[in-house]
Formats: structure tokens, C-alpha cells, sequence
């Protein structure tokens, strides 16, 4: 017997869709932005110190490289450092607080009221309790990242296809057959929609965290550079800022495909 | 192989008690392929789940090789109308997976797994993933998952429901010779007097609310079978014509 049926052409669909409109209308999109900024600089003749030009922060960029990269750097690692602890805690929470009725019960209003706390009026909190390092930033940024991730995790762990459940029924699996073989791997897809979500958060809460008791990262950069009246610098740090976490999502995208290439497909 | 005793269900709603299945009786003999029709409402993926060990019945028995069925058993294969595969997991991986929940030597079920999908025309496809598949071969990958097991009872609730005509007719065919090769004992539950017709020694047809046993129906012709072209085709119309007006016209019901 031979298989005569052909594969499904959806799976296709992506790639059949060419280089440029896929990349065009992004691209499309910042150069608008940029020219209607640089348009009402022009324009309306605005002071440097209240809205620079593009060109201008350009220059700030170029000039202040090794000042800018340098902060770049240490937001990128209280960042990652902050969103790794958030999934360390977060990931096993999650699968605790799936397993008992009870202790769902016990630990969501808290985490809900954790979650109500404005994170600005931690921040100042948080360095008289741990000082000016690092370690306050990292775990500013566990704050504000710890909440999409339990939630979503928990979510993708109490909805697996009610056919998949069924067969594990079937097959008599045990509690942990079930949970290894099954549930864990079908709540994968949503653990990224948290994933995703709390990335995007955890640059703004390592920001937040450096405009109190800081002496670097971007945060601090746009802080001090605000200060002295350099807006044109304050601006490049924000350009990164946004730079920094888009690529950071699209990353995480990236990671997802490779590992959930099935995802929203079956 | 399978006896089914004076099996009745019945379920506790909210707006009362409904009777899915009253009194129902049967033996299936080893090796034996026993299709159940009917209606929707019937109680025929009721009666399978409960051969399955998946709900137990309100009262009666229901005895597979000699032993009662107390929840699902390793001897019990069961496919559902949809595939029910693991997503995530490759063809061949989705095959072994009841290999791996009954820790069976590793080799030696994917040789298994390898003839199995070969045996469904599926070589070639063992690392490809689920959504990559057409839904006959998803089927097909999940009638391999059902066989690996080597089940002395395969139950299968309307497999090929979800599928278009011709697949269905290519799978039918398919399950036919595979079943003339393990000898193994098949409840298959469908809503197709064709289906029934083509794949089963008898046929037994269910009436509707409550289920009863309305009437089996023998099939006595000669395998392999297949729809279009056969020598039989005046004794298949008859058949497929008496089982089409059990279907069709209402019993008294004496409540």
C-alpha cells in the first residue's frame, strides 16, 4: 500500500511568502516614525535640549559609544540575570501550586498582591535592603518577571487537550507518567506566551530598579544625562533601550520555534 | 474473548438521570471483528468506554479473556475518532509511547514500531512530526500506537469519522488485512452501514434511548472485502439495506 496523500501545504505558507513583505513593512514602519520626528525638528524649530533631531542623537550615539555599549551591558545582564531567577522560581512554583487545589488557593491572592505592588515604590526600598550593587536591579527585574511566568505556566498545565489526558487514561499511566509525558511537555507553548511577556517587562524593571542608587546601566545613563541637560543622550540610551528589547523578544521567538515547532499547529 | 452481561449505564445530570444503556448483552469470540451501529444517542461509544475500563458501568459485567474489567488494561487496545497524538513527539516516538509508560525492552519495540509503520505504508515518515501529516496518516500512525501493544482486544471508537471518503475506504481495507494477519479481536463502533458491512463478521445494531440490543446482523462473506469491486455485491446491498431500515425505523419502547 502506498501513501498517496501529500502533506498539508499550511506549513509551507511562511516560507512561500517572500523576503520582502516580510521584512518591508517594519522597516517601512521606523522610517516613517524617524522622518516625521526629524520633520517636526525642522519644522517647528525645536530646541535640542526639549526634542533633538535624529541626527543629533545619532551623534550623541557615535560619540558616546563605549559609554553607552558599556551600560548596554550591565542593563542586558541584570536583565537576564533577573528573568533567569524569575523562571527558576517561577517554573516550579507553578508546577506546586498545579498540584494542589488547596495550595492554589494559598499562594494566588498573595501572588496577586505581590503582583498589585507598584514596582517604582519598591525600587528605593529595595537598595536600603540590599544596598547599591547589582543584586537589587536583578531582583527588581525577578519582581516584575515572576508573575507572567507562574501564571502562564500554571495556565499550560491545567488546560492540556482533553484527547491527550484521555489516552494517558487509557494507557494507565501514573501520576508522574502522566506529568513527564504528557502535561509538561503540552503546557510548553504556554509557558513562552509568559515567557515573551516577562521579557519585554524585565528590561522596564531593571530601568526602573537603576533610576534609584545607581552609578550604571542604561537607566542611570538616561537619569544623569537628563540631568545635565544632555537630551540628545538620554534619547540614544532610550533608542537601546527599545533596541535591547526588541531583540530580546525576538530571540525568545527564535528559541520557541526551534523548540515548539508544533506549537498552534496540531 | 469479550462478554458483555446485562451492561447498563446510566448518568446523573443536572436535569436528571439519563439511561445511555439498558440491559445490553454480547459475546465477541477470540479473533472475532464485531462492528456496533446506531444512532447518535445510542450508548455505542459508551458501551466500548466501558469494555475500554475507562467509566465503569452502573451494573452488569463485562469480562475480557475471563477476567472482569476493573479500569484500563494493557491487553485492551483503544484508537479514538481523533488521532490523539503527542505533538511533540516524532512519529515513531508517538508509536512507542505505550512502550515506554509499560517499560518494555527498547530495541525490541522500535524493530516493532519500524514493521508497524511499514506495514501502514508510513515508512519514510518515523521523524516526521505530527503536523506534518495529512489526517489519514495521522490516523494510521495512531492504529500503529493501539497495535504496539499487542493487544488481545483492539476497541475502536469511529476511527475514521474525521476522514474523508476515499481515505476512509483505502484505511478499511487496510485494518481488514491487518486484522486477517494478528487475528486479533476487534469492537469497532461506527455510524457507517458501509463500514460495518465491509469490515465486520456480524454487526450489531443498537437502538436508541435508552441503548438496547436491537439485533445482530451476520455477515457471511468471504475476505478480504472491499467496497466497489467484489463478487458479492447483491448479497452486500441486502445487507447494507436490512441494517440501513433497522437504523432507520423506530422500535416500540416499553418504559
Amino acid at each position: 500500500m502506498t501513501v498517496t496523500e501529500t502533506r498539508r501545504t499550511r506549513t509551507d505558507k511562511p516560507r512561500a511568502e517572500g523576503h520582502w513583505t516580510r521584512h518591508l513593512p517594519p522597516v517601512l514602519g521606523v522610517v516613517a516614525v524617524v522622518a516625521l520626528w526629524w520633520a517636526i525638528t525642522v519644522v517647528f524649530d525645536v530646541e535640542s535640549f526639549i526634542l533633538p533631531s535624529p541626527l543629533q542623537v545619532a551623534q550623541a550615539m557615535a560619540e558616546q559609544a563605549d559609554y553607552l555599549w558599556d551600560n548596554t551591558l550591565v542593563t542586558l545582564s541584570e536583565t537576564l540575570l533577573g528573568f533567569g531567577l524569575a523562571i527558576a522560581v517561577g517554573v516550579p512554583l507553578a508546577l506546586i501550586v498545579t498540584a494542589s487545589r488547596m495550595l492554589e488557593r494559598t499562594v494566588y491572592p498573595l501572588l496577586l498582591m505581590l503582583n498589585a505592588v507598584p514596582k517604582v515604590a519598591v525600587a528605593p526600598l529595595l537598595v536600603v535592603w540590599m544596598g547599591f550593587g547589582q543584586f537589587p536591579k536583578v531582583f527588581l527585574v525577578f519582581l516584575v518577571c515572576f508573575f507572567p511566568i507562574v501564571i502562564s505556566t500554571a495556565a499550560g498545565l491545567s488546560s492540556t487537550p482533553a484527547d491527550l489526558v484521555e489516552l494517558g487514561r487509557s494507557l494507565k499511566t501514573n501520576w508522574w507518567q502522566t506529568f513527564r509525558l504528557i502535561r509538561m511537555p503540552a503546557a510548553v507553548p504556554q509557558l513562552f506566551v509568559g515567557l515573551k511577556l516577562a521579557i519585554t517587562l524585565a528590561v522596564i524593571g531593571a530601568v526602573i530598579a537603576e533610576f534609584v542608587g545607581a552609578t550604571e546601566g542604561l537607566g542611570y545613563a538616561i537619569v544623569a544625562s537628563g540631568a545635565s541637560a544632555d537630551t540628545a543622550l538620554a534619547f540614544a540610551a532610550m533608542i537601546l533601550l527599545g533596541v535591547l528589547s526588541v531583540v530580546l523578544f525576538y530571540l525568545l521567538a527564535a528559541v520557541e520555534r526551534f523548540f515548539v515547532p508544533w506549537a498552534d499547529r496540531s | 474473548m469479550i462478554e458483555i452481561r446485562n451492561v447498563s449505564q446510566i448518568y446523573r445530570t443536572r436535569a436528571g438521570e439519563v439511561e445511555a444503556l439498558r440491559e445490553v448483552s454480547l459475546e465477541v469470540a477470540d479473533g472475532e471483528f464485531v462492528a456496533i451501529v446506531g444512532r447518535s444517542g445510542c450508548g455505542k461509544s459508551t458501551l466500548l468506554r466501558l469494555v475500554a475500563g475507562l467509566q465503569p458501568a452502573t451494573s452488569g459485567e463485562i469480562t475480557v479473556a475471563g477476567t472482569p474489567i476493573r479500569g484500563p488494561r494493557r491487553d485492551v487496545g483503544f484508537m479514538f475518532q481523533r488521532p490523539a497524538l503527542l505533538p511533540w513527539r516524532s512519529v515513531v516516538d508517538n508509536v512507542l509511547l505505550p512502550t515506554e509508560v509499560f517499560r518494555q525492552d527498547r530495541r525490541d519495540a522500535r524493530r516493532r514500531a519500524h514493521d508497524l509503520l511499514e506495514l501502514v505504508g508510513l515508512n519514510g515518515f518515523e521523524k516526521r512530526l505530527p503536523h506534518e501529516l495529512s489526517g489519514g496518516m495521522q490516523q494510521r500512525v495512531s492504529l500503529c500506537r493501539a497495535l504496539i501493544q499487542q493487544p488481545r482486544v483492539l476497541l475502536m471508537d469511529e476511527p475514521f469519522s474525521a476522514l474523508d471518503a476515499l481515505t476512509r475506504a483505502d484505511l478499511s481495507v487496510e485494518l481488514q488485512r491487518l486484522q486477517m494477519k494478528h487475528a486479533s479481536t476487534v469492537l469497532f463502533v461506527t455510524h457507517s452501514v458501509d463500514e460495518a458491512v465491509l469490515l465486520a463478521d456480524r454487526v450489531v445494531v443498537l437502538s436508541p434511548r435508552p441503548g438496547r440490543l436491537r439485533q445482530i446482523v451476520n455477515i457471511d462473506i468471504a475476505r478480504p472485502r472491499s467496497l466497489g469491486h467484489d463478487g458479492h455485491s447483491t448479497e452486500l446491498g441486502e445487507l447494507r439495506a436490512q441494517l440501513h431500515d433497522l437504523l432507520m425505523t423506530p422500535e416500540e419502547v416499553t418504559r
